[in-house]
């Protein structure tokens, strides 16, 4: 019988050791990596005949647009909801990603991206949500450049492979690209310098060398490495003007 | 009057978070439970759209014209008030979002774009590419953390909501929620309970839903006393994409600019599409509706989808038929309809730009829900619902595009009908901590039970199992033997979730555990479905049974209502507020026939 292989980074606790274990399952056409690991957990035995326990893993919308399943598949960060097993290397190989907490299993927990998104101010300052007719006209061109950077879904894959990111050290073109998005918009653009300011500090946007690593994996296609270069010119302009007021 | 209210609301889709919003705006305090981080649920994979009459195209639509075309598509079965109401506020719902930097497609004058759905003549639905629950999400996502920072929301995400906590008196004082990381079980106060948990499609095992989409906590409350409405009206989407974990959805969009479905005239033709003539080709729905062709509704396209595969006339003899896109120009469709087309990309492999794409029904969103008032208020006092959750605007069928409104529209009628019964309510005081204690010892009962539990019996596999006899049985066609047959399936089932085994020694963030829970909380809730259809004699809407063809108005207008009991659920049967339209037979081969405006 035909079957695939599959290796898994184990840990059963955020303080315990990772030890690698291996499973196989029979082949089907057309498996994805989750319907592989809802194979596995249904009787949790590896390969060499062990019982063990389920893995553990995120998981929801499953077709790559809540960001909640994203891993290190066969040593490259990816949703795992759309990761064919048909298209994988075999044995496929699965991790956690490595720039978060690590919960359990394949589970990390991503809530520093959340507050980063606090500290941007990600939103626009509503006057209030009764009926105020339409919000400004735009340009559909504008528009387009504005969607690319909103369909950001938060999963963390930019974050895995950019070489400066690393906890505290670098807030991450994820949140630029966001600054970006609001920045663009005619209401956002009135409270842009609380944005610009959250990107500034010692943290903040120049600590981008430039590596494109987030670009190359971000699976929504969005313009990372554009949002930077806008976001560091307006920081810089921005800084600029700031002096000159003093 | 209590001025320091805090309310707890249970899921942070549209609904959830539309409710949060106005709460915190209104200067009261939010829990706001998910199981997934709120920008995370399921709200963000609706594609094609959200629908407000504003008339953009000068093709007279009106508010009017979008309430007839709801109820005439939810074949009379919802109440005209609310349905109503919520067509008024839609236009307003759409400017809001378009002013928290929703990026809607433009006209050429800057306005809002607006595309066709299903079930209309108009250009009705305005869409943000083909990701626009994902867009007004997170929109809203933005809004609440706005209100998070400020103090006024505070957020459990991760923590499952496992059941209502009552006093003696029936009021909801709150909810007990669990920790999926710890298991730990916590109840939390609140002056009011909002609950805005989304669909049960898991039930069905494979369905378009995401997969915390259990309806679960909707099922807690059912046993707690909240009323079930409508439960067996399912809607089950005409395209979907056959897959080995779920059926993933191809919007209505598609059809909505232009796409065509077909099959070829010869029985198991095996010539590739391509090279199949016009002539050969059968357009079935546009030769038998006319009038609407590929955008009849929901429920008439999926039966005729279904019966043309049962006729062996599916492509290549196989459960498919094609839904054709190749005639309209690659960059038209990238445009438009960029991300759905990405989806099927990735998925299947082919190109459907240039390759009719192979499509079959698959489940897709529950009509039925927590039976609400018109002000979202359940039978429960102190317990509310919004959104997909509960059972109000769509009747026997939904429109595409009116659920993402109907979901903001609940949210925001939700929130001040919550704080005005919290500025209300009696306080228990200190004696009332009673019954959180009471509760919370009760669900770790349950809990304890469960994990020491060993036997022979595999959760995943009882799931499975009751996903397929679900899917063959409740979904497009529907008869008495098979639904009678199926509920005996299910307390089978009910009966060997006793002896599962949850499998998993190590109890930290493990999934075996929540999972026996929402499993058991389905089986109640498949029960509600299944025999809910068994009673309805008659078809209408997405409930169809070829041994009662027609929709039986003297019978049947009246919504289904089930309570809980031990030994199943006990039926009654509500009218249906008609006031402003009077019923008239559905029929999408002609024109629909204006009613005069009352
Ligand atoms: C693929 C697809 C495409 C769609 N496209 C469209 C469209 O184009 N237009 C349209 O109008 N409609 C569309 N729909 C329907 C629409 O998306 C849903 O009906 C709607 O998003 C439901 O929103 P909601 O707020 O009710 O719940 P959801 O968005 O489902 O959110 C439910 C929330 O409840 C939480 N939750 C659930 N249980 C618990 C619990 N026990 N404890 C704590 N939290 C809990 C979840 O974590 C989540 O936050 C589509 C549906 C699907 C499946
Ligand atoms: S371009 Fe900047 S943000 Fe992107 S990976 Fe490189 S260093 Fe990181
Ligand atoms: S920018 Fe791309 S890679 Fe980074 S979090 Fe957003 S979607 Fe993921
Ligand atoms: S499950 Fe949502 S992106 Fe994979």
């Amino acid at each position: 019988m035909n079957t695939v292989e599959i290796h898994i980074k184990r840990r059963p606790s955020p303080d315990a050791p990772q030890h690698w274990e291996v499973f196989e399952i029979p082949y089907r056409p057309n498996l994805n990596v989750i319907s592989c690991l809802m194979e596995i957990r249904k009787n949790p035995v590896t390969k060499s005949g062990q019982q063990t326990t389920p893995p553990s893993w995120d998981m929801n919308c499953l077709e790559q647009v809540c960001g909640i399943c994203t891993m290190v598949i066969n040593g490259r960060v990816r949703q795992s909801c759309s990761a064919l097993v048909d298209n994988l290397d075999k044995p496929i190989k699965l991790e956690p990603m490595t720039k978060f907490p690590n919960i359990r299993d394949l589970i990390v927990d991503r809530s520093q991206m959340f507050d980063h998104l606090k500290r941007v101010h990600a939103w626009i300052e509503l006057d209030g949500t009764h009926d105020l007719g339409p919000g400004p006209r735009m340009d559909q061109e504008d528009v387009m450049e504005r969607y690319a950077y909103s369909r950001c879904m938060t999963c963390g894959c930019c974050l895995e492979a950019c070489p400066q990111y690393d906890e505290d050290h670098y807030i991450g073109p994820q949140a630029i690209a966001q600054v970006r998005l609001f920045n663009m918009h005619p209401s956002g653009a009135m409270d842009r310098e609380e944005r610009l300011q959250g990107i500034m500090g010692d943290d903040g946007i120049t600590n981008c060398g430039n590596a494109q690593n987030c670009v190359k994996v971000c699976p929504m296609n969005i313009p990372l490495t554009k949002a930077i270069y806008e976001e560091n010119r307006e920081t810089v302009l921005y800084g600029l003007l700031g002096w000159l007021k003093k | 009057m209590a001025t320091d209210i805090k309310i707890a609301i249970v899921g942070g889709g549209l609904a959830g978070l539309a409710a949060a919003m106005k709460i915190a705006e209104a200067g009261h305090s939010v829990d706001l439970f998910s199981v997934v981080p709120v920008k995370r649920s399921h709200s963000v994979c609706a594609q094609g759209g959200i629908n407000g009459a504003v008339n953009t195209k000068g093709e007279g639509d009106s508010i009017w014209e979008h309430f007839d075309d709801t109820v005439y598509g939810g074949d009379f079965l919802a109440n005209q008030p609310p349905a109503k109401a919520m067509c008024e506020m839609a236009p307003a719902i759409i400017y809001l979002f378009d002013r928290m930097g929703v990026p809607f497609s433009r006209t050429n004058e800057g306005l809002l774009d607006f595309r066709r759905f299903g079930g209309t003549k108009h250009h009705r639905t305005a869409f943000a590419g083909a990701s626009t629950g994902q867009q007004l999400l997170y929109a809203l996502d933005e809004q609440v953390r706005r209100h998070e920072v400020a103090g006024k929301v505070k957020k459990y995400e991760g923590w499952e909501m496992m059941s209502l906590v009552l006093d003696d008196h029936q009021v909801c004082r709150g909810l007990v929620a669990m920790n999926l990381r710890s298991l730990e079980l916590k109840a939390f106060p609140a002056d009011a309970v909002i609950i805005a948990s989304g669909g049960p499609g898991l039930i069905f095992g494979k369905s378009t839903n995401s997969m915390v989409c259990t309806g679960s906590a909707v099922a807690a409350c059912y046993q707690q006393g909240a009323k079930y409405a409508n439960g067996e009206f399912i809607q089950v989407h005409p395209t979907s994409i056959p897959g080995e974990d779920k059926l993933r959805l191809m919007s209505e969009s598609a059809r909505g600019e232009g796409g065509r479905v077909w099959v070829p005239k010869n029985k198991g033709d095996k010539r590739s599409p391509s090279s199949i003539p016009e002539n050969e080709r059968l357009y079935f729905l546009e030769e038998k509706y006319p009038a609407y062709g590929n955008l009849v509704p929901r429920d008439i396209a999926t039966r005729e989808i279904f019966q043309v595969c049962l006729a062996g006339m599916g492509v290549n003899g196989e459960n498919q038929v094609y839904l054709d896109l190749t005639h309209i120009p690659a960059e038209t469709l990238d445009k438009k309809l960029g991300a759905i087309l990405e989806i099927y990309e990735m998925f299947v492999g082919d190109d459907p730009r240039h390759v009719p794409m192979r499509i079959f029904p698959g489940v897709h969103y529950s009509m039925g829900g927590l039976w609400v008032d018109f002000d979202q208020r359940t039978n429960v006092s102190g317990l509310l619902a919004a959104g997909e959750c509960d059972y109000s605007i769509h009747g026997a069928n939904r429109l595409g595009a009116n659920s993402l409104v109907s979901c903001v529209y609940g949210g925001f009628i939700a929130a001040p009908a919550a704080i005005e019964w919290a500025q209300n309510v009696e306080r228990n005081g200190s004696n009332g901590s009673r019954v959180y204690d009471q509760e919370t010892k009760h669900q770790q009962e349950i809990n304890d039970r469960l994990i020491k539990q060993s036997g022979k019996e595999n959760q995943y596999k009882l799931h499975d199992e009751m996903g397929k006899i679900m899917t063959d049985n409740v979904t497009v066609i529907r008869y008495n033997d098979r639904l009678k047959q199926t509920d005996d399936k299910l307390r089978e089932l009910t009966d060997r979730y006793d002896r599962i085994s949850i499998n998993d020694s190590n109890l930290w963030a493990t999934m075996a555990l929540p999972h026996a829970r929402q499993l058991r909380n389905m089986l109640d809730l498949a029960r509600v479905i299944t025999l809910g259809a068994l009673n309805r004699n008659e078809s209408r809407g997405a409930h169809y049974k070829p041994d009662f063809p027609d929709r039986d108005d003297p019978n049947w207008l009246k919504t289904t209502v089930a309570e809980y009991s031990g030994e199943g659920p006990v039926f009654s049967y509500d009218p249906v507020d008609i006031s402003l339209l009077p019923p008239r037979k559905r029929d999408y081969s002609h024109e629909k026939k204006e009613t005069a405006k009352a």
